[in-house]
């Protein structure tokens, strides 16, 4: 595998309504924002764009469409999309750059949930005959899996709530977050359930806003006379759909991802784990073998805030500023998709 | 449509309207619901997969063997819903369980009406309670109600013989949409009148309706310009089918139209006219509505009508000034 170098990122705040703003007006700010790191001037100086997002969140038909009239395609230029958050995006790039077929390239991802009620036009990416019918809900389905690792003596709700304080904690050191706070695990159990098991706090809020990335090889980052952060390695596993044939108490596409990109090889100085209900952070980090020599979330995870189509973009970006910043040397970030982590893009990095 | 400050926005609901084929596996199994009964199917290692599926999620190798399940058994998980929303199947509060019936052994997903949360319990035992009337749907277990409740429903015979084989599926999301910076403030000319449109500050080209941006050029626009309503046929169609929902009587004439001023076009209709004599080149003018009846919307230009001026040629549409030369 080739070594891929992330040069630029950047990402908007992650605010619960963006009001006025359109797919091109979250987009272009954050774009402007990459090229101006990497000291390009536009995606005409990349091999490959490629960005993640999903029209039903906004209810606008071929938005991510309407989103390449802030990429200045003339004359045009390689493009494509994914359906999907914009890590899967990144990984299409880097495929496409272990191919050889690019030197360069611009992801974007960006996410507009607020005109829509998000868990429910979520229920409708489940199957259609037996569970979209049933408007089966994002909070329903996490809220189960916290019930069967509770009843089972693999959490307890302090725990959940443990993990909450500190992505509030954290999040207060990110000017991006949306919900950050100095508040004790004691505090945080005493607010009444929401969906029980879970508490509001133990959901990621709903946001919009938008991230870019840009990635070249390690020779072209040298041309650039850039610093950046290495991506040594991805994979991408999917579990069933049906979910009885899941133990939600594990990540086995997490264990097996993990092993496959040799995690454990080495230390693990940072993570940024993409877990939108606070229980799946532990899922995650028991999956990886993680202890406590990983800051895990310093950026406060989607728990400060969650644009669905870019928060797992974001993961691996906060994961390469870091160590771009030397607060590590090696790092891992995740990428989720589906009801209780049912997709999982593992990214493993280094610095420079 | 609402305005406040330069926000403007209205509610709306996307309606998918699918039917979907079910295939022979959910076709059988959604058959056994309508006349109350329910099936599981075999997987490779002999264990009862619910609710059947295809393809066994761990060989991939493909199922047939359909067994008879009950209609009831026991709660693996739950989530309490204390505030149900719209669309949910109940709207008193209720629970969503994994249930694993009797004779299966996976659980499936649905729900359960206990009244109240001190009810529901890991472990506690339920059962199917049917809609009194079947359509061969997965709604046709009207959620799930503690086992030893009674149940009274008259339930009817669904007397069908044909296996199912497709469903109405249809979903309908409601929003509350957003008309973007650049629109809006386009859209809040339109209302008084007048036709606004940006300027690249690159290139220098007019969009109108503005998106913001230049799409040639990847910048923001952010420099307004006041048009004319004068504009030159771009190019047009003569449609001569009836659209569903659409109340304008064909044949009709829709046009690209660059307003005078512009680099890019849109569309409108044209009227006032034979339909045989128009063509590309041809120089037309905005007719508007009253204006006491203008709104944030392009049909306060109801259509747009030839002018007595000289065609332009082909290779300057786009690029006429501001006053048509």
């Amino acid at each position: 595998m080739r070594d891929i170098a992330i040069v630029a990122f950047a990402q908007s705040n992650c605010v619960r309504d963006a009001g006025a703003k359109n797919e091109v007006e979250l987009i272009m700010p954050v774009l402007t924002e990459v090229f101006a790191q990497a000291g390009i001037n536009s995606a005409q100086d990349v091999d490959f764009t490629c960005s993640g997002s999903c029209d039903y969140q906004q209810g606008a038909a071929f938005a991510f469409v309407a989103g390449v009239d802030a990429l200045g395609a003339v004359p045009p230029i390689k493009e494509s999309h994914v359906e999907m958050d914009a890590a899967w995006a990144l990984y299409e790039a880097w495929l496409k750059m272990q191919a050889g077929d690019a030197e360069s390239a611009l992801i974007y991802g960006f996410g507009k949930s607020s005109p829509g009620e998000l868990p429910i036009v979520l229920s409708q990416q489940l199957d259609p005959y037996y569970l979209a019918p049933l408007w089966v809900d994002t909070i329903a389905f996490a809220a189960m899996q916290a019930r069967y690792m509770l009843d089972q003596g693999l959490i307890t709700e302090r725990d959940m709530a443990e993990v909450v304080a500190r992505s509030r904690r954290n999040a207060m050191n990110n000017p991006h977050a949306q919900l950050k706070a100095e508040v004790s695990a004691d505090q945080l159990l005493t607010e009444a359930h929401y969906e029980a098991p879970l508490r509001r706090h133990d959901c990621c809020p709903v946001s919009d806003g938008a991230c870019a990335m840009i990635v070249c090889t390690v020779e072209k980052a040298r041309e650039w006379g850039k610093p950046y952060a290495v991506i040594k390695g991805i994979d991408h596993r999917i579990e069933t759909h049906h979910i009885g044939s899941r133990d939600l108490a594990r990540s086995v596409s997490v264990e097996q991802s993990a092993q496959a990109l040799g995690v454990s090889n080495g230390p693990v100085d940072i993570a940024e784990l993409y877990a939108p209900f606070s229980h799946q952070e532990i899922v995650l980090s028991r999956a990886l073998g993680l202890d406590e020599r990983t800051v895990v979330n310093p950026s406060g995870g989607v728990l400060a805030g969650n644009v669905m189509m870019a928060s797992g973009l974001s993961r691996i970006g906060e994961v390469a500023m870091r160590l771009i910043r030397k607060e590590g040397r090696r790092g891992v970030a995740h990428a989720t998709s589906g009801p209780c982590l049912q997709q999982n893009l593992l990214t493993v990095l280094e610095a420079e | 449509m609402s305005s406040s400050a330069e926000i403007l926005s209205q509610a709306f609901t996307l309606g998918y309207t699918y039917t979907r084929t079910t295939g022979p596996v959910v076709g059988q199994f959604l058959t056994g619901l309508r006349s109350r009964k329910v099936l599981g199917i075999k997987g490779s290692d002999g264990k009862v997969l619910m609710p059947p599926v295809e393809y066994d999620p761990h060989t991939a190798e493909a199922l047939s063997e359909f067994v008879d399940v009950a209609d009831c058994g026991t709660v693996t998980t739950w989530a309490w819903v204390s505030q149900p929303r719209k669309a949910h199947p109940s709207d008193k509060p209720f629970a969503w369980a994994l249930i694993t019936l009797d004779g299966a052994d996976t659980p499936m997903l649905h729900w359960v009406d206990a009244g109240e949360i001190s009810a529901m319990k890991t472990g506690m035992r339920v059962k199917v309670r049917w809609a009194a009337q079947t359509k061969g749907l997965i709604g046709d277990i009207n959620g799930f109600v503690p086992e030893d409740m009674d149940l009274t429903t008259e339930l009817e015979e669904n007397t069908s013989t044909e296996p199912v084989t497709g469903i109405d599926a249809p979903s309908y999301l409601t929003y509350n949409f957003t008309a973007g910076g650049a629109t809006a403030r386009y859209l809040a000319k339109l209302k008084q009148g007048k036709l606004v449109g940006q300027r690249c500050p690159s290139c220098s080209n007019v969009y109108i309706p503005p998106r913001g941006s230049c799409a040639a050029c990847g910048v923001a626009t952010t420099d307004e310009v006041e048009l004319t309503d004068k504009a030159t046929v771009e190019s047009f169609t003569i449609v001569h089918i009836p659209i569903p929902n659409n109340p304008i009587k064909p044949p009709y004439v829709i046009a690209n139209l660059v307003l005078d001023g512009a680099n890019i076009s849109f569309l409108h209709l044209l009227s006032e006219c034979n339909n045989s004599d128009v063509r590309i080149g041809m120089r037309v003018q905005a007719v508007w509505k009253p204006a006491e009846e203008w709104g944030y919307a392009m049909e306060n230009i109801l259509y747009f009508k030839p002018l007595d001026e000289p065609d332009v040629p082909v290779d300057q549409i786009g690029k006429l000034a501001e006053g048509g030369r």
